[in-house]
C-alpha cells in the first residue's frame, strides 16, 4: 500500500453545449437560453460544492453542406454577460468562460475579466481558445486574418499582453481618504507599454487590480503547440482525454512539460470533459446509456456525423441501411464548418475502413455504427460504482478532476449532485464545504503576486 | 413572453407623464463627491455598491439607469489622461455591472454605456441580447464614440483622428466627426440586424424531423460597410424585447442624426427651455429625414443635480465640493441646485419644450439619488406627472415602445404597418 495522501478531486459543471451530447428532444429538456436554466445548473453545482461552472463558446453558428446546422441545439448567450449575472445568484462557485484570443483585443478582454473578477469577488476563469478560421472571421472587423500555424503565437502574445494589463495595478493604489482628499497613492496607476508581435499598445489600464489578480487561466487544445502553451501559462487544462489510458498518457505528458517553465506539477490541473449515466444497478445504467445514445444520434444526426468523416454529401443514404460504398473525400474539409471536432479525425480512409469492418462484423446500420463509435459516455453505473471510477481516475493520475457534461439542460446534474457527490465526500476526496473564497482557493492554486517584470 | 404595449402614444406622453432616468457614474458627477460623508469610495469596485444604487432607483420607480463607461481612466482633461490623485480613477465594465445587477432587480431598465469605436458589433450585440435575457426584457445600450488618442493607443489598431476639442468645426474636425459617427451608425445597424437575425419562433424542437431550429428563420445579415463587414446570424437568439433600446448622448449635429436615424432614446444637454426646444426640433427633423416621423423616439434632457429639501442646502453642498475640488464644477449639462419641488418646476417647464423625459446625473451618491427617489418622485407624483407603480415589465414597455416586428420575418412589412 502506498502511503501517498489521497488527492482531492476537482469538479466542474459544463453547461450543455451546441453539439449532439445535449439531448434536446427529451421531454425533460428545458431552455438552452433562458437565464433560469443557467441559474438552475449553477445553483446545483454550488449546492454540491463544485469548483466552477464552465461555458463553451463558438463565434459562428455551425454549418454543414453550406447550411446552418439544425439538428443540434443552436444558440448561446454571451459568455461574459451571463457569467456576470450568475455571480449575483451564487456565492462561491467559480465562473469559467471560453473567450477566443483571435477575434478579441487584449485591452477589452482584460477589462472584462478584471470586472468579472471584481463583480464575483474573485471567481473568474478564462478558457483561452484559439479558433482562427476565416469562416468565423466573417463576423468580425478583421475577418480571417490569422494563419492556422500562428494561432498559439497570437494566443501567447495576447495572454502576455493581458497579464501586463492585469499587473499594471498592484492592488495598493487606492487610498480613498476623504479627510486628506487622496484617492490614489500613485499618480500613474495602470501604466503599460507593450510592443510585442501582434500587439503595439500603450497607455493606462482602467480597472484596478481584481481579487484574484487575474482570472484563472484554462487551455483547451490538444496539439503540440497547445500543450506547450498550457504548460507555459495555464492553471488548468480542459481536455478530451476521458479514458484511463489516454488520460494517464496525457497527464504524464503535460505535467512533464512544466519543469521547463520552472513550474511544479500541481500548478496545472488536468480536467477532462466527461459524461456520466447513473442507474440503480450497473445493468440499468447501461440500458439508460444506450437509450441516451440513441437520443443523441437520431437517424438524421447519424448521416450528418458520417458526412463529417466522409467529407461528402450523404443525404441520399438511409440511416438504417449499410455504410456508403464510396470512400471519404480526402483533402480540405468542405462539408462542415465551425466545429473543432472536425479537425480531430485521423486519416479518414483508415477510419472509414475500420468502421466498415466493424459494421460488417456486427451487422450495424449507419445509425447503429455511429451510436457505437461516437461519444460513448465516460462513466456508467450505480452512484457507488461511478464514485469509485472517478476516484480511481484521479488517484491514479489520469486527471485532477472532471468537467462534467450533463446531457440534459438544466436538470442533468441534479442526480449526480444528490447521489454521487456525497459518496465522494464520504471517501474524503471531495470538499464538504468551500474552504476559501476565490476560484484559485478552490483549485488549490497559490495567490498571485504582481509579476516582477511588471512591478519593476 | 414580454408584453407588447400599445403602439405609439403621441409625444409627449398623452397622459402628460414624464420619464425619468438616473445616470450612475462612480461616486457621483461632482469630482469631489467621493469625499462626502455618505460616499462609499472604497466600495466602487464591488457588486454591492452598484446593487444598492440600482435598488434605490427601482424603489423610486425610475424608467432606467444608465451606467457610464469608457475605454480609459477618468480624466479631468476631456481628451487626454491626467495624473490627478484627488479624484476617483478606475472603473468596471458597464455591461457587466448591468448584468450583475439584473437578477437583483425586476422592473427598472438597465442601460450600460459601450464605446463603439474600438469594439466588435458582433460581441456587443450578443452581450446586450444576453443582458435582455438575464433581465427578462430590460436591456438597453447607450452607444458612444471615442476620438481620444489614448484610447486608440490602448487598441493599437489604427490611427486616432488628429483633432482637438477646439477644432471640431474645422474641415478636418468635421471629417473626423463624420467618420466616428458614421461608424457608430453602421455599428448600430449591425446590432439591430443581428438582434433580428433569429425570428422569434426559429426554435422548433421538431422531434419527427430531428430539427432543433427551422433554419429558414435564421438570417445572414450580410452587412457590408466601409469599416467592417459582418455576416451573421448572431449566435444568440432574438432577445425578449426583440430590439433592446438604443440610446446616445447627443451634443451636435452628427449625433442628432444618429439618434434620429437609429436611436430609440437621445440624451441632450439644454441650458434653458428655449434651447431645449431647439434641440428637440433638430432631432425631430433628423428623425423625419430618416423616414421615422411615425416612430417613438424619446428625447431626455440631461441635468446634473444637487438636491435638498432645505432651501439653500444643495447649493451649499455644491459650493463645499467645489472648494474641495479646487474649482467650480463644469459640465456639458446644466447644473441644478435646489429643492426637489424647484427641480419639478424646471422639469415641467422643459417638458413643455418637447422633452419626453430627463436623465438626472446625481452630483453625489447616494445622497442626490435618494433626493430624487424620495423627494422628487413623490413631488412629481403629487403633480400627476409620474407613474405610481411600474406599468410594464420591459424597458420598451416602460418607454411606450412597441415590441417591433422582425425585419427579416415574412410579412414583417405588414406587421409594422399594423402598428402605426
Ligand atoms: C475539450 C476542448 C474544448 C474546447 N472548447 C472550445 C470552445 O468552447 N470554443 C472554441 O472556440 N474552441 C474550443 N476548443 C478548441 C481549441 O481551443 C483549439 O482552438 C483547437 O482545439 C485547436 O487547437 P489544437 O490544435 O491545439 O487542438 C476546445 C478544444 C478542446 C480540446
Amino acid at each position: 500500500m502506498s502511503s501517498k495522501p489521497l488527492k482531492q478531486i476537482h469538479l466542474a459543471a459544463h453547461f450543455p453545449g451546441v453539439n449532439n451530447t445535449t439531448v434536446w428532444s427529451d421531454p425533460a429538456a428545458g431552455s438552452q437560453i433562458d437565464f433560469s436554466s443557467f441559474v438552475h445548473l449553477a445553483r446545483t453545482a454550488e449546492r454540491a460544492k463544485f469548483d466552477f461552472l464552465f461555458l463553451a463558446e463558438g463565434l459562428r453558428l455551425r454549418e454543414q453542406n453550406g447550411e446552418i446546422y439544425d439538428l443540434d441545439v443552436v444558440g448561446r448567450p454571451d459568455t461574459f454577460t451571463v457569467l456576470a449575472a450568475l455571480a449575483a445568484v451564487t456565492d462561491r462557485l467559480g465562473l469559467a468562460g471560453t473567450i477566443n484570443s483571435t477575434f478579441n483585443e487584449p485591452y477589452e478582454v482584460a477589462r472584462q475579466f478584471a470586472s468579472l473578477d471584481h463583480l464575483s469577488a474573485g471567481r473568474a476563469a478564462w478558457n483561452v481558445v484559439t479558433s482562427w478560421d476565416a469562416f468565423t472571421g466573417e463576423n468580425f472587423r478583421r475577418g480571417g486574418f490569422l494563419a492556422q500555424e500562428d494561432r498559439y503565437e497570437r494566443a501567447r502574445q495576447f495572454l502576455n499582453a493581458t497579464w501586463e494589463l492585469f499587473d499594471s495595478w498592484r492592488g495598493n493604489e487606492i487610498v480613498a481618504d476623504k479627510e486628506s482628499g487622496v484617492f490614489l497613492r500613485d499618480p500613474n496607476p495602470g501604466r503599460f507599454d507593450h510592443h510585442v508581435g501582434e500587439f503595439d499598445i500603450s497607455g493606462r489600464f482602467d480597472v484596478p487590480r481584481s481579487p484574484q489578480g487575474r482570472p484563472v487561466i484554462f487551455q483547451a487544445g490538444d496539439s503540440e503547440a497547445g500543450r506547450e502553451f498550457a504548460a507555459s501559462a495555464a492553471d488548468a487544462i480542459f481536455t478530451r482525454h476521458g479514458t484511463l489510458e489516454a488520460g494517464r498518457a496525457f497527464y504524464g505528458d503535460v505535467k512533464g512539460r512544466l519543469a521547463r517553465y520552472g513550474r511544479s506539477p500541481d500548478e496545472l490541473k488536468i480536467l477532462p470533459g466527461v459524461t456520466f449515466v447513473l442507474g440503480e444497478t450497473d445493468a440499468e445504467a447501461q440500458e439508460r446509456a444506450l437509450v441516451i445514445r440513441r437520443q443523441q444520434v437520431s437517424g438524421q444526426t447519424a448521416i450528418k456525423l458520417l458526412e463529417q468523416l466522409w467529407n461528402r454529401d450523404l443525404s441520399a443514404y438511409d440511416p438504417d441501411g449499410p455504410l456508403p460504398e464510396v470512400d471519404p473525400l480526402v483533402g480540405e474539409h468542405t462539408v462542415a464548418q465551425g466545429r473543432a471536432s472536425v479537425r480531430m479525425h485521423r486519416d479518414p480512409l483508415t477510419v472509414a475502413s475500420e468502421w466498415r469492418a466493424l459494421a460488417d462484423a456486427k451487422k450495424l446500420s449507419i445509425r447503429d455504427l455511429i451510436v457505437e463509435v461516437t461519444g460513448r459516455q465516460s462513466f456508467i453505473g450505480t452512484p457507488a460504482h461511478v464514485a469509485e471510477q472517478l476516484n480511481e481516475f484521479v488517484q491514479t493520475d489520469a486527471s485532477d478532476g472532471f468537467i462534467l457534461v450533463p446531457h440534459l439542460t438544466p436538470g442533468g446534474l441534479d442526480e449526480f449532485a444528490d447521489r454521487v457527490v456525497p459518496l465522494l465526500q464520504e471517501r474524503g476526496v471531495f470538499r464538504t464545504e468551500y474552504a476559501g473564497e476565490t476560484l484559485r482557493d478552490h483549485l488549490g492554486l497559490a495567490p498571485l503576486s504582481v509579476r516582477a517584470a511588471a512591478a519593476s | 413572453m414580454p408584453e407588447s404595449p400599445q403602439p405609439d402614444a403621441p409625444l409627449p406622453d398623452e397622459r402628460g407623464l414624464l420619464h425619468l432616468a438616473v445616470a450612475l457614474d462612480g461616486a457621483g458627477w461632482h469630482p469631489a463627491a467621493w469625499r462626502e460623508h455618505d460616499a462609499r469610495p472604497e466600495e466602487l469596485f464591488t457588486a454591492r455598491y452598484w446593487a444598492d444604487l440600482v435598488a434605490e432607483a427601482e424603489r423610486g420607480l425610475l424608467d432606467l439607469v444608465t451606467i457610464e463607461d469608457s475605454l480609459s481612466l477618468q480624466s479631468a482633461h476631456p481628451f487626454e489622461p491626467d495624473e490627478r490623485t484627488d479624484q476617483v480613477r478606475g472603473r468596471l465594465d458597464a455591461v457587466l455591472i448591468a448584468a450583475r445587477i439584473a437578477p437583483l432587480t425586476r422592473h427598472i431598465g438597465l442601460v450600460p454605456t459601450a464605446v463603439v469605436t474600438h469594439t466588435e458589433p458582433f460581441h456587443l450585440s450578443k452581450a446586450i441580447a444576453t443582458l435582455d435575457y438575464v433581465s427578462n426584457g430590460r436591456a438597453g445600450i447607450r452607444v458612444k464614440v471615442s476620438g481620444r488618442a489614448d484610447e486608440f493607443a490602448h487598441f493599437g489598431r489604427r490611427e486616432a483622428p488628429r483633432v482637438s476639442a477646439e477644432d471640431f468645426d474645422s474641415p478636418s474636425g468635421q471629417a473626423a466627426l463624420e467618420e466616428l459617427f458614421g461608424e457608430a451608425e453602421d455599428y448600430v445597424e449591425v446590432l439591430r440586424r443581428l438582434w433580428d437575425s433569429w425570428e422569434d419562433d426559429a426554435e422548433i424542437r421538431d422531434v419527427a424531423t430531428g430539427r432543433f431550429i427551422d433554419r429558414k428563420k435564421l438570417h445572414y445579415i450580410d452587412f457590408e460597410g466601409s469599416r467592417f463587414s459582418v455576416r451573421g446570424p448572431s449566435i444568440t437568439p432574438r432577445p425578449p424585447q426583440g430590439q433592446p433600446v438604443v440610446a446616445a448622448l447627443a451634443h451636435r449635429g452628427e449625433p442628432y442624426r444618429l439618434v434620429g436615424r437609429s436611436g430609440d432614446l437621445g440624451f441632450v444637454t439644454p441650458h434653458d427651455s428655449e434651447h431645449a426646444r431647439q434641440l428637440v426640433a433638430e432631432i425631430r427633423a433628423a428623425q423625419a429625414a430618416a423616414g421615422r416621423a411615425d416612430e417613438t423616439v424619446h428625447i431626455f434632457g440631461d441635468l446634473v443635480v444637487f438636491l435638498d429639501e432645505d432651501p439653500g442646502a444643495a447649493a451649499d453642498c455644491k459650493a463645499r465640493l467645489d472648494r474641495k475640488a479646487g474649482a467650480a464644477l463644469t459640465s456639458d449639462a446644466a447644473v441644478f441646485t435646489g429643492t426637489p419641488a424647484e427641480l419639478a418646476d424646471l422639469l415641467q417647464e422643459w417638458q413643455r419644450a418637447g422633452l419626453t423625459g430627463f436623465r438626472l446625473r446625481p452630483g453625489t451618491l447616494p445622497y442626490d439619488l435618494e433626493q430624487i427617489t424620495r423627494g422628487l418622485v413623490p413631488e412629481l407624483q403629487r403633480r400627476g406627472i409620474f407613474r405610481t407603480a411600474y406599468e410594464a415589465s420591459t424597458l420598451r414597455g416602460l418607454l411606450g415602445l412597441p415590441r417591433p416586428a422582425n425585419r427579416y420575418a415574412a410579412g414583417a412589412v405588414d406587421a409594422t404597418a399594423a402598428l402605426v
